[in-house]
């Protein structure tokens, strides 16, 4: 076990633990940038697919898992993001200006709805989200003139500095720069965790009467939280534009946001990792169950057979396990054996037992 | 003419929305949680009638079919609040929100295994026959929804504002911890609360199957019933009702007035305008959250 004598405030807030946790996490940043050497190109697809999901999961690990606030619109930020993109690269602006101002556009949007949403509270605000999730699908088709209604969109190539990254072209690249977009996203989310604004975001989530009386202006941190989400999930956005292509607002509908929500609380709300493991088991699952019912296919002799919708079923069936069992996800289940291997054989039993609270109502009357 | 004929279909359709938001207001006022799969229990309820009553699966008479779907879905949303709801007891709103969404997508699922994905619709002896009012056709089916509906809206505002058991789900809501020190029985409650929003939902369900037809994705039209909840203000019973008649009369109009593809976005629209003006609906009960 290790133990961390403390002799320095600023220990408290360094991004790595020790010189042990950076030489872990280099060592994982170098085998993610080997990865194109060592992986057919199915799979590159498959990761990057899953590195796009990381970032969106970020976005809304933000508002969901760090300031308390659930979205249950937040493919609707995707959308911002993938649209804005192609509007941009059409009108000629470079793919280094679009991505950001893609995902400013995104948050922009997303600070501005949630202002009206500041009013309310907890179940109120999502139920905003929700609405404007909905909405989305049929505003995209209205304004056909920017968003190709229906039938949808192409997205242009990336061009940086004379190189053409595509997806099937050049798998490696767009690989890359997926990959180099998430670890920026993430070390800017490490960052922002540790200031004073991550700090406000937490204290928000945690009781929103204490943070008020700690001197934190709720209204105003609710509103960069959303901003902020909108911003990496505007960016997620922009790159899903280019790794599905073609896309049209059926890429965006309310059961996307709703996967996404499934998909940081499946991972472990409020932690980072968590949009990671999440991530995974969303990219991986269907892999899974393929070869899962080809096995089983062959065994029982039923040749091949389908259940459509098998794969969200599945999926939300483990939700509600995890929600019983493990509400902090696979990241909370992770930390909890690694303490107890840690310890080992000194662990307690009722070492991680959760506190009883009781409901009080938020309707006084 | 046409205009009070969109009247007469809207407000039946707004009874459907209406009693699915009643749904959601039932649960939120007894256990402060929000059941995102209202609507597939709806879904669920429709189903178990429709295997009961129609001439392809059980062929039972209509009301001893409708007397059984009614009484198992009651059972069915009692076990779940046992088995799975109750695990969540005191934790905050947000992990109820997501449990029931994903109950939702479960439900589905096993709705789509069992009764298959084509829409499928309820027989019933009131079908296809309709009173001729002065020129205005008011179908049998839309007739026997309004009324149900009004019926069970009452009997439910009673059912809280009089009886010993639904002034205690009132008490349950406000303070857990009070209400079981008064000896109010705050675990059985909970599952009571939900097994009458079952009943509901099933009602809506067997209205909803009869004026049209069912399949596994109807569910999501708790959306919509949602939207109607939160316009009536969430925590008000006549509210709810209020707000999906309110959507349920909009819906026809907007598609009559206003130019193709603005009547999806209009029950949504509506909700957002209503949130933004009075946070808490139209029949606010919500007041700022003191520590």
């Amino acid at each position: 076990m290790r133990i961390h004598f403390k002799t320095d405030y600023l220990q408290d807030i360094r991004l790595f633990e020790d010189r042990r946790e950076m030489i872990q996490y280099i060592l994982l940043i170098l085998a993610a940038l080997s990865a194109p050497f060592w992986l057919d190109e199915y799979l590159l697809g498959e990761i990057t697919y899953v590195l796009i999901y990381v970032l969106a999961g970020i976005g809304l690990m933000v508002l969901a898992g760090h300031t308390g606030q659930p979205s249950l619109g937040h493919a609707a930020f995707l959308a911002c993001g993938a649209y804005m993109q192609v509007i941009l690269l059409e009108a000629g602006v470079p793919f280094l200006i679009s991505l950001p101002l893609a995902g400013l556009f995104s948050g922009v949007v997303g600070a501005i709805v949630a202002i009206p949403a500041l009013k309310m509270s907890g179940i109120y605000l999502a139920i905003a989200t929700l609405a404007f999730g909905i909405m989305v699908e049929d505003v995209i088709i209205l304004l056909e003139h920017w968003t190709g209604g229906v039938e949808g969109v192409l997205t242009p190539a990336i061009t940086i500095g004379g190189f053409e990254i595509d997806r099937w072209t050049t798998p490696d690249y767009f690989y890359w720069l997926c990959l180099i977009v998430v670890i920026l996203v993430t070390v800017a989310y490490k960052n922002l965790l540790r200031s004073p604004t991550g700090r406000a975001f937490t204290a928000i989530r945690d009781s929103e009467v204490s943070a008020r009386a700690m001197g934190v202006n709720v209204a105003r941190y609710k509103m960069i939280a959303f901003g902020v989400s909108c911003f990496f999930t505007g960016l997620a956005g922009a790159l899903l534009a280019h790794f599905l292509q073609a896309f049209n607002y059926e890429a965006f509908l309310i059961l996307i946001s709703i996967q996404l929500l499934l998909m940081v609380t499946v991972g472990g709300l409020g932690s980072i990792h968590g949009a990671y493991y999440g991530a995974i088991v969303i990219g991986l699952l269907p892999v899974v169950i393929t070869i899962l019912r080809e096995e089983v296919s062959e065994l029982m002799g039923l040749g091949n057979f389908t259940i459509p919708g098998l794969e969200t079923g599945i999926f939300a069936l483990i939700l509600v396990i995890f929600i019983i069992v493990e509400p902090l996800g696979i990241y909370g289940r992770w930390t909890k054996i690694r303490i107890w291997l840690e310890l080992f054989p000194m662990a307690r039993k009722d070492m991680f037992r959760r506190q009883k609270s009781y409901l009080k109502t938020e309707r006084m009357k | 003419m046409d205009i009070l004929q969109l009247l007469i279909g809207g407000i039946a359709n707004g009874c459907i929305y209406g009693l699915v938001a009643l749904g959601f207001v039932l649960i939120y006022k007894a256990t402060e949680a929000v059941n995102f799969a209202q609507g597939d229990m709806m879904m669920i309820g429709a189903f178990i009638t429709l295997t009961m009553v129609n001439e392809e699966w059980w062929g039972l008479p209509f009301g001893i079919g409708v007397i059984l779907a009614i009484v198992i879905m009651a059972g069915l949303s009692y076990l779940l609040e046992v088995v799975v709801i109750r695990k969540l007891f005191g934790q905050p709103q947000f992990a109820v929100v997501i449990l029931t969404i994903a109950l939702g997508f479960v439900l589905r699922f096993f709705a789509g295994v069992i009764w298959g994905h084509d829409p499928q619709s309820l027989e019933t002896p009131f079908a296809g026959k309709a009173f001729d009012i002065g020129g205005l056709i008011l179908g049998y089916d839309e007739a026997v929804v309004i009324i149900a509906t009004a019926v069970l809206t009452i009997s439910l505002y009673f059912f809280f504002q009089r009886t010993r058991l639904g002034v205690a789900m009132q008490a349950a809501s406000q303070n857990q911890l009070a209400a079981y020190y008064m000896g109010i029985p705050v675990k059985w409650i909970s599952s009571m609360i939900w097994a009458v929003a079952g009943v509901t939902a099933t009602v809506a369900g067997i209205l909803f199957a009869a004026k049209g037809a069912i399949d596994p994705a109807s569910g999501l039209l708790g959306i919509k019933a949602f939207a109607a909840a939160v316009i009536g203000g969430f925590g008000s019973l006549p509210g709810a009702l209020a707000g999906g008649l309110i959507i349920g009369i909009v819906e026809p109009m907007a598609q009559y007035f206003a130019p193709p593809g603005y009547s999806q976005i209009m029950p949504y629209a509506i909700m957002l305008i209503v949130l933004v003006v009075r946070p808490n609906g139209l029949f606010a009960q919500i007041q700022q959250k003191k520590v």
